[in-house]
């Protein structure tokens, strides 16, 4: 218990990274809305950058931006590769939304709602319909 | 000076929330076609509220405590991480060393988070591209409104509204766009420019480029966009910027390389005209992702380019 209070209180980003990907996660479950499914994805995802920044954060160190004549020395910057993570996690995540988006308009196009569990209702009221016309 | 009253009427009437009778019309056959989908809807929403209150009650208590429980073990087992910030952390290792500290005399690029993923992780930003370009075939393959997706309500639902943003002209919108995505422009190029001598490069670049598009494409219209930027046009741009980016970086596996020299050569680290390949690299991932983000929008909005 006391290793997990001193986690809170010294780790305070990567347990709001948690935190916020519990958040995100929750979202992703209990909203009914599609649209709003996937804003809980990009939480997700958000918290997932959050985590990485601070696994990359070095205290007082500076941006990884050398100056022209001088030495670049590691004891000045923080960790690059980190930050590079994030860049492909952020087009991933770019991507993955735009597709998903994709095919909510195209279930929006058949049934006329976002509602999972409306759509879930006229999916089945369909097959019945299909199965003894 | 009739003119400008019938202007000022028609401003009056549109900050009073009132219509013009041409769009009072459109709205009516608008709540015809409606009408039907509607009567389903409520069926569904009855049978729909119906299940909330039986089961979906036990579901969202089992998702809060699988959530809870989840975010316990990931902060027990986060609990054991380093304190974060400490410079001889694990994660800062011999690797993240070479490259900042070898970095500007191999690669040339001042910015050495750019020097990184285009020089000694190009592979990895080559395969962020095809991602990129993947998902807007997706879109394009979902969404386009080619001979096997047309539904004659739906043209008509655009041309309505294409009607309506005429009649209103949105003037405000026309002129702060003509004021604006000239510099937005410039900023893009200069951002994807200066890649690997301050912080931004083809990504960030690439994303305003493709914002002022958007800004420009609500402003005036799809019809004057597809003057110079059409489905073809962004089909070979896109096309042609994967294929040199990709030729550029995968011939090292026919000359057998271990490292991946530049053809072209580094040049003095802090002139623009430096840093060898990852100067046109930067470009090539500017226009494929300023391709990518404009793709995207228009495909949601018009279901074209």
């Amino acid at each position: 218990m006391t290793n997990m209070l001193r986690f809170l209180t010294e780790n305070h980003y990567e347990a709001g990274a948690i935190i916020l990907f519990g958040i995100g996660f929750l979202n992703l479950l209990l909203q009914d809305n599609l649209i709003k499914k996937f804003i809980g994805l990009n939480i997700m995802d958000t918290a997932v950058y959050l985590f990485l920044v601070s696994q990359g954060y070095i205290a007082g160190h500076t941006a990884p931006i050398a100056t022209v004549g001088q030495k670049a020395l590691a004891s000045k910057f923080i960790n690059p590769i980190p930050s590079g993570l994030v860049l492909t996690g952020i087009v991933v995540s770019v991507s993955v939304t735009a597709f998903s988006l994709a095919l909510v308009q195209r279930l929006y196009k058949k049934y006329g709602t976002l509602s999972l569990d409306k759509v879930l209702v006229l999916l089945k009221e369909d097959k019945e319909d299909e199965s003894n016309p | 000076m009739k003119e400008n009253g019938g202007k000022w009427e028609k401003f009056f009437k549109w900050i009073n929330g009132e219509t013009t009778i041409d769009s009072v019309i459109l709205e009516n056959s608008r709540k015809k076609r409606f009408a039907k989908r509607k009567l389903r809807h409520q069926k569904a929403k009855f049978i729909a509220l119906r299940l909330k209150h039986s089961k979906r009650r036990i579901q969202e208590i089992i998702c809060i405590i699988v959530a809870v429980v989840f975010i316990g073990i990931l902060l027990k087992t986060a609990s054991e991480l380093p304190t974060c910030g400490k410079p001889d952390n694990p994660v800062n290792n011999e690797v993240s060393e070479r490259y900042l500290e070898k970095g500007v005399e191999e690669t040339g690029s001042i910015n050495l988070v750019s020097g990184m993923i285009l020089d000694y992780r190009a592979f990895d930003t080559f395969g962020e591209s095809c991602v990129l370009f993947t998902a807007v075939i997706c879109v394009a393959m979902l969404l386009k409104r080619d001979k096997n997706n047309i539904d004659p309500i739906e043209d008509q639902e655009l041309k309505e509204d294409e009607e309506i943003k005429n009649a209103d002209g949105s003037l405000i919108l026309k002129f702060v766009a003509r004021l604006v995505i000239p510099f937005i422009f410039l900023y893009g190029i200069y951002v994807i420019l200066n890649g690997h001598l301050s912080p931004g490069g083809g990504f960030s670049g690439g994303a305003i480029i493709g914002a002022g598009l958007m800004l420009y494409s609500t402003a005036y219209g799809q019809e004057n966009t597809r003057r110079f930027f059409t489905y073809e046009t962004f089909k070979k741009v896109s096309a042609t910027c994967l294929l040199i980016y990709c030729f550029s970086k995968g011939y090292s596996f026919f000359t057998g390389g271990n490292h991946l020299k530049n053809i072209i050569p580094k040049g003095i680290p802090g002139n623009i005209l430096s840093s060898g390949l990852i100067l046109p690299l930067n470009i090539c991932v500017g226009i494929i992702v300023a391709c990518t983000m404009y793709g995207i929008y228009s495909f949601f909005t018009k279901g074209d380019i």
